[in-house]
């Protein structure tokens, strides 16, 4: 496959791995954490730990989606689900995802009309062709998602397709990732910057991680072959005692983001003063509503909510996992209480999620693989 | 190994203890996630049909149940039909219909004869496409030497069904003296899939036009039988054969390694995946390992077979696309193992719901 292959070339993977392993010094550990969740997805898919040495260990970070949605807010995206003749719509991810009284698949079995959508213009197709009812898209994602809602919303401004709604869940990287590095249980040496969100807000927003912080910080692309590069440009800066921001997927993210989409959200959307992130607690300035002139498609304004906040469960550790503090094995629950098919925390629901990737990709023991291959 | 490891193997030792208990139905209604083939799937069937017709016949849960009537050895099964669209390119619900059932059959090593089919129509569906549909079924029977010899007919209020749903049941007799089973499988077995795998699914996918996406690919839907029946002569040590339908390759692999308590190693690069299956899993974040074909089988053979399992398949214009992707080992045991074509290792495990695309 032209363009695909490419980045997945065992010979390249191998040669970089001896670079990586040359540039590690003795005695010294790395923890690098990918902030996103699909570079999660593609570390335990392709199985890329295999060619990392054991003194550089990839955390797994804050950026899935719908691992930090609370669950409060997908309760109160079931109670708009309830209303009579509407319709919600959602990505596929987050039909699995519990709330206090259950997930959509579950509202939806009970009679909802929860339908799923690849796209939010697929929510404003349904609702042009049901004038008859109040199609609510539930809107998910970092800056990654949020153009393409916010075009959403102005494409019905500009059409007049009233029935329209979009209950806005987006929430912003920078915030996150600096709650992260104010978390006084963790030791970083750098981060593996998210890609596609960077295609939007550009490279220069994570500056002050270089700067203030004085850790590097790679933007890389999702094949195998992007990571093990980034990996290896963090230790270069490293073992040259730099710490910049680097860009190594400039094939796709331009140093100053996407302006016009950035333009877009900002068109439709403002900063909330706090929003709840599932585990990281209420982080302020760190999530998107819809503006006051664009409030007649604003499911929040539209619905009486019950916006009831809803503490995860205690056993659920997804909050250290998010974090970095804990890797997914370490959760008292991991694979026994808590597993794709009955989770606890959303870190088990989304294929981003760490525990999810971990429990489908990675859930073996490479020492006894070994041992096996040995025999 | 150092304390981080042995700590990280008592878990997952932990965790497979827990996976080989029977799974809790914990839902208060079936959701479509317990119709997806995965996990779902099977706690509903174990806790609610296993529990209530329990009989050590259905109990092996395998495609079909192996029955002695008269002294004849004979295999019976059923499959149900709810395809949207009805027509795709390659097939319809029709040949789909008589295929699914043929192949049950054919890969329990049994010799397909009788079909009966139900029908249940919704009112309105026009009586040009319900000709067509049968027509395809009588094409599909007549390939496959079978007689649809039993039917019935429902129609149900316009909105109560998608056009129309198909049940077939099949009846096939095992001539050969074979015992197949996922239990006979041993470490240095070979594992072997028919042809290129997720076309079906990739092309109904893409038939349904939510996608925006056109991609030259046609369903893999045909029966199985000749295929079987090849590789049982040239294969005497063929340990278990089965179809690869819902939930596709990784979930039959999945299943028999659970149930054979052995390790499958798989070799990503081996696997037959057409370009346009790949590019269109790449597009929408499903993994054609996981994706439905009507065509095509998994076998795993005695390793000293491998060859002549491999050229037995080949021969037949069914399998030219057959190859050897992987072999079975001692450890660790229940778990499908992948080298990925990057040169890494990962696991291969059941779905859990839907194959539903990522979304970022």
């Amino acid at each position: 496959m032209r363009f695909v292959d490419e980045f997945r070339d065992a010979g390249k993977a191998r040669a970089l791995a001896a670079r990586i392993a040359a540039l590690c010094e003795p005695g010294r550990s790395y923890r690098f954490m990918e902030v996103c969740g699909g570079h999660t997805h593609t570390i335990y898919k392709h199985g890329i730990e295999d060619f990392l040495p054991e003194a550089v260990r990839l955390v797994h970070g804050p950026g899935c989606p719908v691992c930090v949605i609370p669950m409060g807010r997908v309760d109160d995206a079931i109670a708009i689900a309830r209303q009579p003749d509407v319709i919600m719509t959602s990505f596929g991810d987050m039909m699995r995802v519990p709330g206090g009284q259950g997930s959509f698949f579950d509202a939806k079995a009970a009679g909802a009309d929860i339908r799923m959508v690849y796209s939010p213009l697929d929510a404003l197709k349904i609702a042009r062709a049901e004038p008859g009812k109040r199609v609510v898209f539930m809107a998910i994602g970092f800056e990654t998602t949020a153009p393409s809602t916010a075009m959403t919303v102005l494409r019905a401004a500009a059409d007049g397709v009233d029935n329209f709604a979009v209950f806005c869940n987006h929430v912003m990287i920078i915030p996150a990732i600096k709650a992260i590095l104010d978390s006084p249980d963790l030791r970083l040496d750098g981060f593996l910057g998210p890609g596609h969100v960077s295609a939007v807000i550009g490279c220069r927003p994570y500056e002050f991680i270089a700067r203030d912080h004085g850790r590097p910080l790679v933007c890389a692309g999702f094949e195998p072959l992007d990571i093990l590069q980034s990996v290896h440009l963090l230790l270069r800066q490293l073992a040259e005692g730099r710490a910049q921001v680097e860009n190594q997927y400039s094939r796709v993210v331009p140093w100053d983001g996407n302006p016009k989409a950035l333009r877009v959200i900002g068109e439709v959307m403002e900063p909330r003063p706090y929003f709840e992130w599932r585990g990281l607690g209420f982080i302020s300035h760190s999530a998107l509503r819809i503006k006051e002139a664009y409030a007649r498609f604003d499911a929040e304004r539209i619905f009486d909510l019950p916006g009831v906040r809803v503490a995860d469960p205690k056993a659920c550790q997804c909050g250290e996992v998010l974090k970095g503090v804990l890797r997914p094995w370490e959760c008292k629950v991991f694979g026994t209480a808590c597993t794709p098919e009955t989770p606890i925390g959303t870190c088990m629901v989304s294929s981003e999620g760490a525990c999810a990737a971990y429990y489908a990709f990675g859930r073996f023991s490479r020492e006894r693989v070994r041992e096996a291959s040995r025999t | 190994m150092s304390l981080e490891e042995s700590r990280e193997r008592q878990v997952l030792d932990r965790i497979e203890r827990v996976r080989r208990r029977r799974p809790r139905l914990r839902e208060e209604r079936v959701t479509l996630a317990h119709g997806a083939g995965g996990k779902a799937t099977n706690t509903l069937v174990d806790a609610v049909f296993l529990e209530a017709f329990r009989n050590p016949l259905l109990e092996a849960m395998t495609d079909g149940a192996t029955v002695t009537a008269g002294g004849a050895r004979l295999v019976f099964t059923t499959d149900s039909f709810v395809v949207s669209p009805l027509f795709f390119p390659g097939g319809d619900i029709g040949d789909l219909a008589v295929n699914g059932t043929v192949n049950d059959l054919a890969v329990c090593g049994a010799r397909p004869l009788y079909l009966s089919a139900g029908f249940v129509l919704e009112e309105g569906m026009p009586v040009d496409d319900l000709r067509r549909v049968v027509d395809s079924m009588a094409r599909a029977a007549a390939r496959a030497g079978v007689q649809v010899v039993a039917g019935d007919t429902k129609v149900v209020q316009r909105g109560r069904a998608d056009g129309c749903y198909i049940t077939t049941a099949g009846l096939g007799v095992l001539t050969a003296d074979v015992e197949l089973s996922p239990e006979n499988v041993r470490p240095g077995d070979a594992v072997l899939v028919s042809g290129p795998i997720g076309d079906h699914g990739i092309t109904v996918m893409l038939a349904r036009g939510e996608l925006d996406i056109d991609a030259d690919l046609a369903s893999d839907t045909a029966p199985l039988h000749e295929l079987c029946a090849l590789l049982l002569k040239a294969a005497p040590g063929t340990r278990v054969m089965r179809d690869a339908t819902r939930g596709g390759v990784a979930t039959v692999l999945a299943e028999i390694a659970t149930a054979s308590e052995v390790a499958i190693v798989v070799d990503e690069a081996a696997l037959p995946v057409r370009p346009e299956v790949a590019g269109a899993g790449e597009l929408l974040g499903i993994d054609p390992l996981y994706v439905a074909c009507e065509g095509r089988m998994v076998a795993i053979v005695d390793g000293t077979d491998a060859d002549a399992a491999l050229a037995a398949l080949r021969a037949h214009p069914l399998g030219a696309g057959a190859a050897l992707i992987g072999r079975v080992a001692a450890d660790p045991e229940g778990l499908v193992l992948l080298n990925t074509a990057f040169g890494g290792t990962r696991i291969i495990d059941l779905l859990v719901g839907d194959p539903l695309p990522r979304i970022c």
